[in-house]
């Protein structure tokens, strides 16, 4: 082969290449790069783990506390529906948070502290292209998270206490027929719920190349946002912090749901989304890639 | 100490704000402008906020029954002249404000303002007994509180800035809530010249406040002629003790307090058993109310005196516009006062307003803007407007309980006043078996013997204690309470007023006294919407069932659909003095079980049922979409700007007029321009700091260059760009997923592309990654080399048409730098290009077929390398270091008249005396001819080395600014003193010299 025919047929790859470039890291692509790693591993054996530590806690502690009583977790060894609830609602507060911050704030400053991002804008990447796959699958990480654990925590209490369907320790009693669509609907309300913390994660994971900085301001974001709706002087203004309807999900476990503060909370958490995903897009498309 | 500050404050501020508007946190502010006033002496005008004039007076007032005379202090608000729209000099109408019990005018200031700004002349004062103030509290007594009320009257009636309807009788409201409102509505009822009163909280008979007694005439009596009617029987109910003893405390304290400096001090503790006890009240209400608190019950005296102090007796001459503002959170004075007082003036004032709120003396109404807004219109409308009041008849105001979620209690309205409303009756069964299992529905409860424990339903002036479980089981003591349960509302329900039950008790004492309280069951969890209780004493027979009809607490209660109500009869309360006495009750209700009163009302004001929540964030959405949209498309506009070059299409790499700053200021990059060409294995040199690495990144599309332009094979680049999928590169240090193999790496790399996998070519690029059996290792085990080789053969992947590799031989031993070098060679003779960047001079010497010497941002020097380094007619001459410069110079001389010799350079060093020389002939012709012009030879170079080029021209290139080229200044560290700063034409030579040195060491 001569140079040139060399170079024709280089030009030839070039070119195809340069078709390809719409499936550049595709969503399969990004979720082979992210699995196996210990981040995701870890994270999961903690979450996974969660139920069984409640199921040992509430063994040891079988002795105390009389049948009954108005809070999730007097009834948590009620049953399977029970159970999952309440381990749902031990999660939703911080587990998971964690969890979306992790998986979302991690992915741009892993690569970055892999040296790998610039290798991926070179191969090339577009850049949106690139965000939208690592949103893609961080956010994908939280739903499958999400659905895991409250599968598995139905598992585990159906093994553990049987599997009786959902008494409400405020009152009212819903069967598996009732249940199972609003345990989906709680699992969606909760994915949506913690976007917003995904998306804070994201755009603070954007600027920042520090991995763990960004999980780490974006966890201190919930917490602050917590505390500040503890103050009671703020009144209506704390509806605004991200994460205030983080446990509006509850209101399905009443016979009748009241939609107001899950619509709130959708809303919000859409406005949060929005704006930290838009503003990390905004952000990365002028960035210069030094790392 | 602190719980009688408290109820100071409960009785005197937070009734005044509970009439509506006046902030909770404004308590303070009002007492601290009290602590001002009070120093001021009568008779002083002060402007203490723009726009209202405040005068202080004594006026003297009728004497206490012992003949000491009396003055109270009075605040006269007015506008000033400067008072927009409020008129300038009056006359205005007038307002009398009055206090609550334990209070001052003090707690007036804030709402007298207000409305003197709105154009009112405001008196407010102390009443007698309280603040500084003289005499005694005698509750509101006719002949003496009600009087004094009246000389304030007369004084207005006196006063020319006040309009008047008739000579002496000035346009006049009273505005008063609990111990005021009271005083409102007598002075209304005993003054024909006022034209309006507000009566807020207030009682309508002081005996029934204090000894409730919700059992009423009947059972069989009919339906009550209004939701809230509580038609009670004549025997007096228990004693309110809790809140008798803090009525009573608050006045002590408040009172002995002000009396230190109060003009009402003298003799105050004097006056006999119980003087010193009492405080400022009047011995003969305080003795009475002493006597009762001991007996749990009252004394005829006490009940004649009780009833008198109250508006009741007084109504039949109540004749002015009313309007009557009660709480349901209030455990003192209740709906049912109100409606007493509503129900005797309903035919006989021209206009009634009754207005119930979910404030009251246990805590603030959640309405309390549209309260205050209520109050002001109602002021203006019987006030303000002239002529004669036209009979408007009655309205009614309500506020539902607030739904969930909410913090306004939304108000609804019923046109008529008082309102039957439609009675629905729910069936009521015990929520237990009864105890012995007997064919009875009833339930067994025992007074305990003391009557303690004593069931905590509400705290006066506290509210409730917390919710759910734990209040029930305060309330609800096993063996003490009945409880009876409704069945399941299968729809949203709302009662209005007085809920009532047919209650049949047998007891084993003469009388019974039971308390009724309406909790709401969710699920398993009771809860206690409004924090009432109403207690009953009956009359009993042992053993004999008595029957008595019992109208609950009159209030507003929403029952969702899928809850139940709950009635509870407990036998103690500890708000109430109960019979000490042990007693067994068996309680059971009638048969038609609970009554509602329904009320359909319609909605005046509700936190809006439109969620403006929802609506404002989902239009921030909106908005926020828009604005991302119109970003992107600006965003995609901007970046068609830059137009393809069909000109330079085979071009694999061009490099235009690159510039860039780092947001440091550090210019990087600054107007560079160079082209690698097809087959070319281009260096890119250049010392550290020179920008190669920027330039490189800019090429790549890593970084946005402020101007200038990279084309690949015609495409301008932009971040991501298609173009640069012809592009294989190795920047700054090769990169990996540190938990993939070197093997999965490539795969993961080549995926991300999202090209076939079949163009990758693996074999190859493994090839030249020669990590033998450690590409199935994980990459987090490699050492530097490995990782440097595997990034190369990344880069390599898929044969890019343009590979470029910044720093490749970092990490590599000599042996692998070797290897690289036919592989790069290899590689750009198919055609393809490489650009190399690197300091080792001699490694792109070797590897590269042109170079671009970059320095401080800029392009130096760029071509071929042979052009560079070598050409075959110049000839490198060392002479003998003995050699003066002048026979130097005089040799080179001699050499330029040899024929042949085209140019002769000197380079003198110290210690090193060289010729360059360019000459048309052989190189051996040269040596002879340098010997025939006797030059002492020590040694002859056919070429330049490129470090000597690339010194030159960085040399050349230097500018006193430089400070990157670190690495230069470090290879001549040794020679301190002498840098390469100096830009003299010696330098190159010196510098020359120098780096012989450092290669010969």
């Amino acid at each position: 082969m001569t140079a040139a025919e060399g170079a024709v047929q280089v030009r030839e790859v070039a070119k195809v290449g340069g078709r390809h470039t719409g499936k550049a890291l595709s969503f399969g692509a990004e979720v082979r790069r992210q699995f196996g790693r210990r981040r995701t591993f870890w994270g999961f054996v903690v979450m996974l783990a969660l139920p069984l530590i409640l199921v040992g806690a509430f063994a040891i502690g079988r002795t105390t506390g009389p049948p009954g009583g108005t809070r999730l977790a007097d009834l948590a060894q009620q049953g399977s529906a029970n159970f999952a609830i309440f381990a749902l609602s031990a999660a939703s507060d911080f587990l998971l948070v964690v969890l979306a911050a992790l998986f979302a704030g991690d992915a741009v400053p892993s690569e970055a502290s892999w040296s790998t991002l610039r290798y991926l804008l070179v191969a090339p990447v577009p850049r949106a292209r690139l965000l939208a796959s690592k949103w893609a699958v961080a956010v994908a990480s939280l739903a499958v998270a999400i659905v895991v654990y409250l599968g598995w925590g139905l598992l585990v209490g159906g093994l553990a206490y049987g599997w009786e369907a959902f008494t409400n320790p405020a009152g009212g009693v819903l069967d598996w027929g009732q249940l199972l669509p609003r345990l989906g609907i709680a699992a969606a309300y909760l994915f949506v719920s913690l976007l917003q913390v995904a998306g804070i994660a994201f755009v603070l994971g954007v600027r920042t190349d520090a991995p763990l900085g960004a999980v780490g301001v974006a966890v201190l974001v919930a917490i602050v946002s917590s505390i500040l709706g503890q103050i009671e002087s703020l009144g209506d203004l704390r509806n605004g912090l991200p994460l205030h309807y983080q446990r509006a999900w509850l209101d399905l476990l009443s016979p009748q749901v009241d939609w107001t503060a899950m619509r709130h909370g959708v809303l919000w958490s859409l406005l949060y989304t929005l704006l930290t995903v838009g503003l990390a897009f905004g952000l990365f498309r002028r960035k210069d890639v030094l790392s | 100490m602190y719980a009688v500050r408290r109820t100071v404050a409960t009785l005197g501020t937070v009734v005044a704000i509970a009439v509506g508007g006046l902030a909770a946190s404004s308590s303070v502010a009002m007492a601290a402008g009290a602590a001002t006033r009070l120093n001021v002496a009568p008779g002083t005008v002060l402007e203490e906020v723009p726009g209202v004039l405040e005068e202080v007076l004594e006026v003297p007032v009728g004497a206490e029954p012992d003949g000491s005379p009396v003055t109270v202090d009075v605040t006269v608000f007015r506008p000033s002249g400067s008072a927009a729209g409020a008129g300038s000099a009056g006359p205005w109408p007038a307002v009398v404000l009055a206090h609550g019990f334990g209070g001052s005018k003090a707690d007036l200031v804030e709402r007298g303002r207000d409305l003197a700004s709105r154009g009112y002349l405001v008196i407010g004062y102390s009443a007698r007994g309280f603040g500084r103030s003289g005499g005694r509290i005698h509750l509101n007594d006719p002949a003496y509180e009600v009087a004094d009320a009246r000389a304030l009257v007369d004084l207005l009636g006196a006063r020319a800035d006040v309009v008047h309807d008739a000579a002496g009788d000035p346009r006049v409201g009273v505005v008063g809530a609990s111990y005021g409102g009271a005083l409102a509505v007598m002075l209304g009822a005993t003054d024909p010249r006022v034209d309006s009163v507000v009566g807020v909280v207030a009682w309508n008979d002081l005996a029934e406040a204090f000894f409730p007694q919700f059992a009423v005439v009947g059972p069989g009596a009919g339906e009550p002629t209004s939701v809230a009617v509580v038609d009670r029987a004549p025997e007096p109910g228990p004693f309110k003790a809790l809140w008798a003893s803090r009525f009573f405390g608050s006045a002590l304290t408040g009172g002995s307090g002000a009396n230190g400096g109060g003009p009402g001090g003298s003799g105050a503790s004097g006056g006999g058993p119980g003087g010193a006890v009492c405080g400022r009240f009047d011995l003969v209400v305080c003795r009475l109310f002493l006597a009762a608190a001991e007996s749990g019950r009252p004394s005829p005296e006490l009940l004649t005196l009780l009833h008198a102090h109250s508006p009741r007796p007084l109504l039949p001459g109540l004749h002015a516009p009313t309007m009557l503002v009660q709480g349901m959170s209030d455990s003192l004075f209740g709906l049912e006062q109100a409606d007493a007082t509503a129900r005797a003036i309903a035919g006989q004032v021209p206009r009634l307003s009754v207005r119930w709120i979910d404030g009251g003396h246990d805590g603030l109404s959640s309405t309390a803007e549209a309260d205050e807004q209520a109050l002001r219109d109602w002021l203006a409308a019987t006030l303000v407007t002239s002529g004669p009041q036209s009979v408007t008849g009655a309205e009614f105001v309500y506020a539902a309980p607030i739904p969930r979620r909410r913090s306004v209690a939304p108000l609804l309205s019923s046109p008529d006043y008082p309102i039957a409303g439609a009675w629905t009756s729910v069936p009521l069964s015990p929520t237990a078996p009864a105890a012995g299992g007997g064919p009875e529905t009833g339930q067994r409860i025992v007074n305990p013997p003391g009557g303690q424990p004593s069931s905590v339903t509400a705290i006066p002036s506290f509210g409730g204690l917390g919710v759910g479980a734990a209040a029930y089981q305060l309330a609800a003591l096993p063996g003490q309470s009945a409880a009876f349960d409704t069945p399941v509302f299968d729809a949203r329900t709302t009662v209005v007023g007085s809920p009532r039950v047919t209650l049949t008790v047998t007891s084993t004492g003469d009388e019974s006294v039971l308390f009724l309280s309406l909790w709401q069951v969710t699920g398993g969890q009771s809860t206690l919407p409004r924090r009432l209780v109403a207690p009953v004493r009956i009359a009993t027979t042992p053993g004999r069932p008595s029957t008595v009809e019992v109208a609950l607490a009159p209030a507003t209660w929403t029952v969702e659909a899928g809850s139940s109500l709950r009635l509870l009869v407990t036998s103690t309360d500890s708000g109430y003095a109960a019979p000490r006495a042990a007693r067994v009750d068996l309680v059971a209700v009638g048969g038609d079980g609970l009554r509602l009163p329904i009320v359909t009302g319609t909605v005046v004001s509700a936190e809006s049922d439109v969620d403006t929540e929802s609506i404002g964030v989902a239009t921030a959405i909106a908005v926020l979409l828009a604005v991302i949209g119109v970003l992107a498309w600006l965003a995609r506009r901007r970046r068609r700007l830059l137009p393809d070059r069909p000109d330079l299409a085979d071009v694999p790499l061009v490099v235009e007029h690159l510039v860039k700053t780092y947001a440091d200021g550090h210019r990087a990059v600054g107007d560079v321009s160079w082209r690698a060409e097809r087959g070319q294995v281009v260096g890119l040199l250049g010392p550290n700091g020179a920008g190669k690495t920027t330039t490189l990144r800019m090429a790549l599309g890593l970084i946005t260059p402020d101007s200038g332009a990279v084309y690949l094979g015609g495409q301008p680049v932009r971040p991501g760009s298609s173009a640069l999928a012809g592009v294989g590169a190795l920047v700054e240090g090769p990169g990996f997923l540190p938990h993939l193999t070197g093997r999965e790496n490539l795969r993961a790399y080549w995926a991300a592309t999202g090209r076939p996998m079949q163009e990758a070519r693996f074999d190859e690029a493994l090839d030249v990654a020669a990590l033998g059996g450690a590409v199935d290792r994980p990459v987090r085990s490699y050492s530097h080399g490995m990782r440097q080789r595997l990034g190369i053969a990344q880069a390599m992947l898929g044969l890019p048409d343009l590979l470029v590799l910044d720093e490749p031989t970092n990490g590599l031993d000599p042996p692998q730098i070797a290897a690289m070098r036919p592989i790069l060679a290899r590689y750009a003779a198919a055609g393809r290009t490489v650009v190399v960047s690197s300091h080792l001079l001699a490694e792109v010497e070797q590897t590269c077929s042109h170079v671009v010497v970059m320095h401080a941002g800029r392009v130096v020097t760029a071509g071929p390398v042979a052009d560079l380094v070598d050409s075959s007619d110049t000839t490198v001459v060392h002479l003998d270091p003995a050699t003066t410069p002048e026979s130097v110079a005089a040799v080179a001389d001699r050499l330029r008249q040899v024929d042949g010799v085209a140019t002769v350079e000197v380079a003198a060093d110290e210690g090193d005396s060289r010729l360059v020389i360019t000459a048309r002939m052989p190189r051996p012709d040269v040596v002879r001819a340098l010997a025939a012009v006797g030059a002492d030879v020590v040694g002859v170079s056919s070429r330049k080395h490129l470090e000597e080029v690339f010194l030159r021209v960085i040399a050349a290139a230097q500018t006193p600014l430089d400070t990157d080229d670190e690495s230069d200044r470090g290879s001549t560290a040794d020679d301190p003193g002498s840098g390469v700063e100096g830009t003299t034409g010696n330098t190159i030579d010196s510098v020359t010299e120098r780096l012989r040195q450092v290669r010969a060491r």
